[in-house]
């Protein structure tokens, strides 16, 4: 075969380019989000730009340790990989450094890692694995369990280190279960969940429950399926208690900010004087990036010439909100492209993955594309005030070498296995 | 179906996306500008202020440095506040207020502590001034006045109010706008352009440097230097003629229209405007309701012209062949019109052709002439309405367009004015017939009866008066260089002012000859009335003059208004032979005239109607 004459174009190149892209795009941003106004000295490891730089080039390393290993070296060695990775997990409850709140870090010399960022490609290894396993079948309760065993150790883990962000990060394996067959009542359960709580939220937990049973009713109308009086009368009890339980858990368990974001993302506050009074509070940053973005308008101000990107009114903006100064100085037509990227991209390894024989590198494949989705969606979408304020990074992007060396892991292990794909047989 | 989830997911949330992106950038986007952008902040740079020259090239207004006292109260530290209010002249309560109000604007951006220190106290300060964190001193400039004289056509400047800054954005808040006199006429020249720094700012609002390296920054144009047409001399010594009198002296030079002196009294030290006090002394004069310092009589006092207005009622009637110069009537002391309460006249009885009908004021005479005017058409609307169109052409009854910024149209009626007035009624000359000697429901300001007289001075045109003589590398408006003339033919004009010239010579006004001067004049004497707790009562006549002079070549046209000075020749012929002597001559020789003007005072006479008690009026 044509292609197996030259080695280097079994992998997939689309995706590596799009990778490419979105790296370099971020690393432009992030160089005009930290530039303090000094002489540029690309090389400048005291700088973020210039450590972003460094990391970036030391991607480039990883990449080729990561292709030239053997494709079944991933699958065989899944579970000590995330084995190993749960124990650096657990160390950090010994070992770590607190920044910012979050236990995350190892500190190592000048040198930080994040393992909860190496955690997410382990827990995809060990999910594909188990999942692929002959003797696991989905539609079965035990294995279900057993595979939200795996899910939720690190996910536990990361949430009591205080990362609440990594942790939401998790629940893109429901589709890559859902995928693989996990039943539908599962999805129901996950809408009404998310649907009921935003209602008692908003509205009240009578209001929410009123909703719960007039939804039964049209789907006692209009299903097919038979369902006794008792079932319904269950439902409704669960509806019940849930969206009792969820005004119970937004008023006694979660903390003071993180009601807050959820206040201020559902408008539950209406008080026009505690809304400024939030502006410059803990909507500061919220506030000021949508400001940034907007006065972007459609082409941008250009390269470095960010009004707001310069006098750093975004804080925190070279990582988590690096997307505010695409929005303010590359405009409408620069953030599109960032959107349509990430777009291309994540369709592109739902592509690959599809076309998978193997279904370990099917269910790593699908694992890499909603890990990549939920943090996109959740970074740029927190950046624009679409969903409540949620500290997570947006891939290939913001800076950070743990984040860039994770998502590079995550992967240039699919398309490494991607590009054996022709030897399973 | 199970793959599509994630797949949709993916697409939806690109879509939503981009269309917030497209709400966030285009739609709510379409407003910004440097200006609005809180990152920027717009330093002015503010350039120096046009100089006011007089005619002779004497410095009238130039700059003075003014010190602020500025307060970043988050950087203030503990102080010796007992000598920190000593050297600023303020007390503790003060301090503590200032201080407070201050740190209430912004703890982080500096407020205005103490405004307007004086050199000497700026000097003392300047020195302890390390001594006292958080604290600083900003240079401003103010207004230096080199002269007593003159306020109001100097005017003043005072900071842009909000329904300026609304109007024109130029302007900010703080910023110093002309209110008033040339420098509100003057203000786009006098100002100059600002220059602006964009400063970038950070999120403490901290400056961090010019924003594009200040690629958008621009530097200030200095405002113009200006000569206005005032003669200072001339202009000092009718505000010292008019002391402790009210009323207004305006002089124009007759061939090119420009405005030799504008005397408005009482008036007021310019100075006061200036600094630290200005807003005190401001509402002092503004509050003062009885004699009005504020208002400038010269351009804005409407009155009844009197007698001088019979030199246009000649004119006209000239013009319409109604009269010729040799035309004679009888005067008996009084004109009759028709049963009614004749009109007095106080000319001595005889027979008066026009020359001497204006030489000794002769009422019966232009009434007469008014008469046969307006008889002249069948109808008395069609003859009201040509006489008014002649009277207006000599800048009467309308804003004259000269360049100050104040002034009132006077009134002069036409047919369809007295249509309004006898509605369905029949009305006639004789109705009217107050016009003829300047009564009734003629007005005009002193700048228009000047004015008039310049057209007669010149024979038949005038030019648009104007308080500007020259802008440093600009050209004066064109409408004060081209003339503009009168409906009246040049030749009538000679007739009418032989009799002006005779009112100097052996008239009303004999007494005020200037020696070596041919002056051509006419007295005027309004009657004047007020209400007293709504009782119409009659005050004391306002003294009007105007004259012209020399006869030929005319160098000077005055008019002066004294209120309540009674006949026309006694305060206001007087004043103006002294200013035309003045002019002339550059110095006085009628130094008796001049004493007892300098000494007379009309304050007694102002103050009648508020005694409470009667009073006698024309002695």
């Amino acid at each position: 075969m044509g292609r197996e004459t030259n080695r280097y174009f079994k992998f997939d190149w689309v995706t590596i380019i799009l990778f490419f892209l979105l790296v370099g795009f971020g690393w432009v941003n992030i160089l005009s989000a930290s530039n303090t106004g000094d002489v540029i000295n690309y090389f400048d490891v005291s700088q973020p730009y210039g450590k972003q730089l460094a990391f970036i080039l030391l991607t480039l390393v990883l990449i080729v340790l990561l292709l030239a290993v053997d494709a079944k070296f991933y699958e065989r060695f899944s579970s000590v990989i995330y084995i190993l990775s749960m124990l650096s997990l657990i160390g950090l409850f010994i070992f770590g450094k607190n920044v910012n709140g979050a236990t995350s870090w190892y500190a190592i010399g000048g040198f930080t890692l994040q393992p909860s960022e190496f955690a997410k490609a382990a827990t995809a290894l060990a999910v594909a694995k188990y999942v692929s396993d002959l003797n696991t079948e989905i539609n079965n309760l035990k294995d279900q369990l057993r595979t939200f065993v795996i899910i939720l150790i690190p996910a536990f883990l990361v949430l009591l280190q205080n990362d609440t962000g990594s942790t939401i990060v998790y629940g893109a394996f429901f589709f890559v279960l859902y995928r693989e067959g996990l039943p539908k009542i599962y999805l129901i359960l996950s809408v009404l969940v998310v649907v009921l709580s935003v209602f008692s939220l908003k509205f009240g937990a009578i209001i929410a429950i009123i909703v719960a049973v007039v939804s039964l009713i049209i789907y006692k109308v209009f299903s097919k399926a038979k369902q006794t009086t008792l079932q319904s009368i269950f439902a409704i009890i669960v509806s019940a208690v849930l969206c009792f339980g969820i005004q119970f858990f937004y008023k006694s368990i979660l903390k003071q900010h993180q009601k807050d974001r959820i206040s201020l993302w559902l408008r539950l506050e209406k008080d026009p004087k505690k809304l400024e009074q939030m502006k410059r509070t803990f909507a500061y940053n919220l506030n000021e990036s949508e400001k940034a973005i907007s006065s972007g308008r459609f082409l941008g101000k250009g390269f470095m010439e960010g009004t707001r990107t310069t006098g750093k009114f975004v804080p925190e903006q070279h990582t988590d909100y690096i997307f505010s100064t695409v929005g303010e100085e590359w405009g409408f037509l620069g953030s599109s492209i960032v959107v349509i990227l990430f777009v291309l991209l994540l369709l592109r390894i739902l592509y690959l993955a599809e076309l998978q024989k193997s279904q370990f590198s099917r269910v790593y494949g699908y694992s890499v594309a909603s890990i990549i989705f939920m943090h996109f969606m959740i970074n740029i979408g927190m950046v624009m005030g679409l969903i409540p304020t949620i500290g997570i990074p947006l891939p290939m992007f913001s800076y950070g070498g743990s984040g860039l060396w994770a998502f590079t892991i995550l992967l240039f292990v699919f398309i490494k296995l991607d590009s054996n794909k022709i030897n399973e047989w | 179906m199970r793959r599509l989830l994630l797949f949709s997911l993916i697409v939806f949330t690109g879509i939503v996306f981009i269309g917030r992106l497209s709400y966030l950038q285009i739609y709510k986007a379409d407003s910004y500008s440097l200006y609005d952008d809180n990152a920027i902040r717009p330093v002015y740079d503010y350039p120096k202020r046009g100089f006011v020259y007089d005619r002779n090239g004497k410095l009238l207004v130039s700059n003075q440095p003014s010190y602020d006292v500025m307060v970043i109260p988050r950087e203030v530290e503990p102080l010796d506040t007992v000598e920190f209010c000593e050297l600023l002249k303020i007390d503790k309560e003060r301090f503590i207020k200032t201080y407070k109000k201050a740190r209430r604007y912004s703890p982080r951006l500096p407020s205005v502590f103490v405004s307007h220190l004086s050199k000497e106290d700026y000097a003392v300060l300047q020195e302890k001034m390390r001594k006292f964190r958080g604290f600083y001193i900003q240079k401003r400039s103010l207004r230096q006045y080199e002269t007593s004289i003159g306020a109001n056509v100097l005017g003043f400047i005072a900071e842009a109010n909000r329904s300026i800054i609304k109007k024109n954005p130029y302007y900010k808040l703080g910023d110093l706008i002309g209110k008033q006199g040339v420098e509100l006429s003057y203000e786009n020249e006098l100002r100059g352009t600002k220059g602006i720094k964009f400063i970038q700012k950070d999120r403490f609002n901290r400056d961090i440097g010019a924003y594009k390296g200040g690629a958008l920054d621009t530097i200030p144009e200095p405002g113009k230097d200006i000569t206005i047409s005032i003669d200072s001399d001339l202009q000092e010594y009718g505000e010292l003629l008019m002391q402790n009198k009210r009323g207004g002296i305006v002089a124009i030079e007759p061939k090119s229209g420009e405005i030799l002196s504008l005397v408005s009294a009482p008036s007021y030290n310019p100075n006061l405007l200036v600094g630290r006090a200005r807003s005190r002394n401001y509402t002092r004069l503004n509050n003062d309701t009885i004699s009005r310092p504020l208002i400038d009589r010269g351009l804005l006092r409407m009155h009844e012209p009197g007698s001088p207005f019979k030199a246009l009622v000649a004119l006209a009637a000239l013009q319409e062949h109604a009269i010729t110069p040799e035309t004679t009537i009888y005067c008996s002391g009084a004109y009759n019109y028709g049963g009614r309460r004749p009109m007095g006249c106080h000319c001595g009885t005889g027979r008066r052709n026009l020359i001497k009908g204006i030489e000794q004021s002769c009422n019966s005479y232009f009434a007469n002439a008014f008469r046969k005017t307006i008889d002249m058409y069948d109808k008395p609307t069609k003859g009201m309405d040509v006489w008014s169109e002649h009277i207006k052409s000599f800048g009467l009854g309308n804003y004259l367009g000269y360049d100050l910024p104040i002034g009132k149209k006077g009134n002069i009626p036409d047919g369809d004015y007295y249509n309004k007035w006898y509605p369905g009624f029949r009305w006639g000359a004789t109705t009217v017939i107050s016009n003829a000697i300047g009564q009734g429901e003629v007005l005009v300001t002193p700048i228009q009866l000047a004015n008039m007289t310049a057209a007669i001075a010149n024979r038949g045109f005038y030019y648009t008066p104007h308080i500007i003589k020259d802008i440093k590398g600009d050209a004066i408006d064109r409408k004060f260089t081209e003339p503009k003339y009168t409906s009246i033919d040049k030749a009538f004009f000679e007739p009418v002012i032989q009799g002006l010239h005779d009112v100097y010579n052996k008239g009303t006004a004999s007494f005020l000859k200037v020696p070596g001067i041919d002056i051509c004049g006419k007295t005027g004497t309004a009657e004047n009335f007020t209400k007293i707790d709504s009782v119409r009562t009659q005050l004391t006549d306002h003294s009007i003059f105007i004259a012209f002079a020399p006869k030929d070549n005319p160098k000077i046209a005055i008019a002066v208004f004294v209120e309540n000075g009674y006949y026309g020749a006694r305060w206001a012929g007087r004043i103006t032979s002294l200013m035309i002597e003045k002019y002339l001559k550059r110095e006085v020789t009628l130094k008796y005239m001049e004493k007892m003007v300098l000494e007379k005072s009309l304050e007694e006479e102002y103050a009648k109607p508020y005694s409470g008690k009667p009073f006698r009026i024309n002695y």
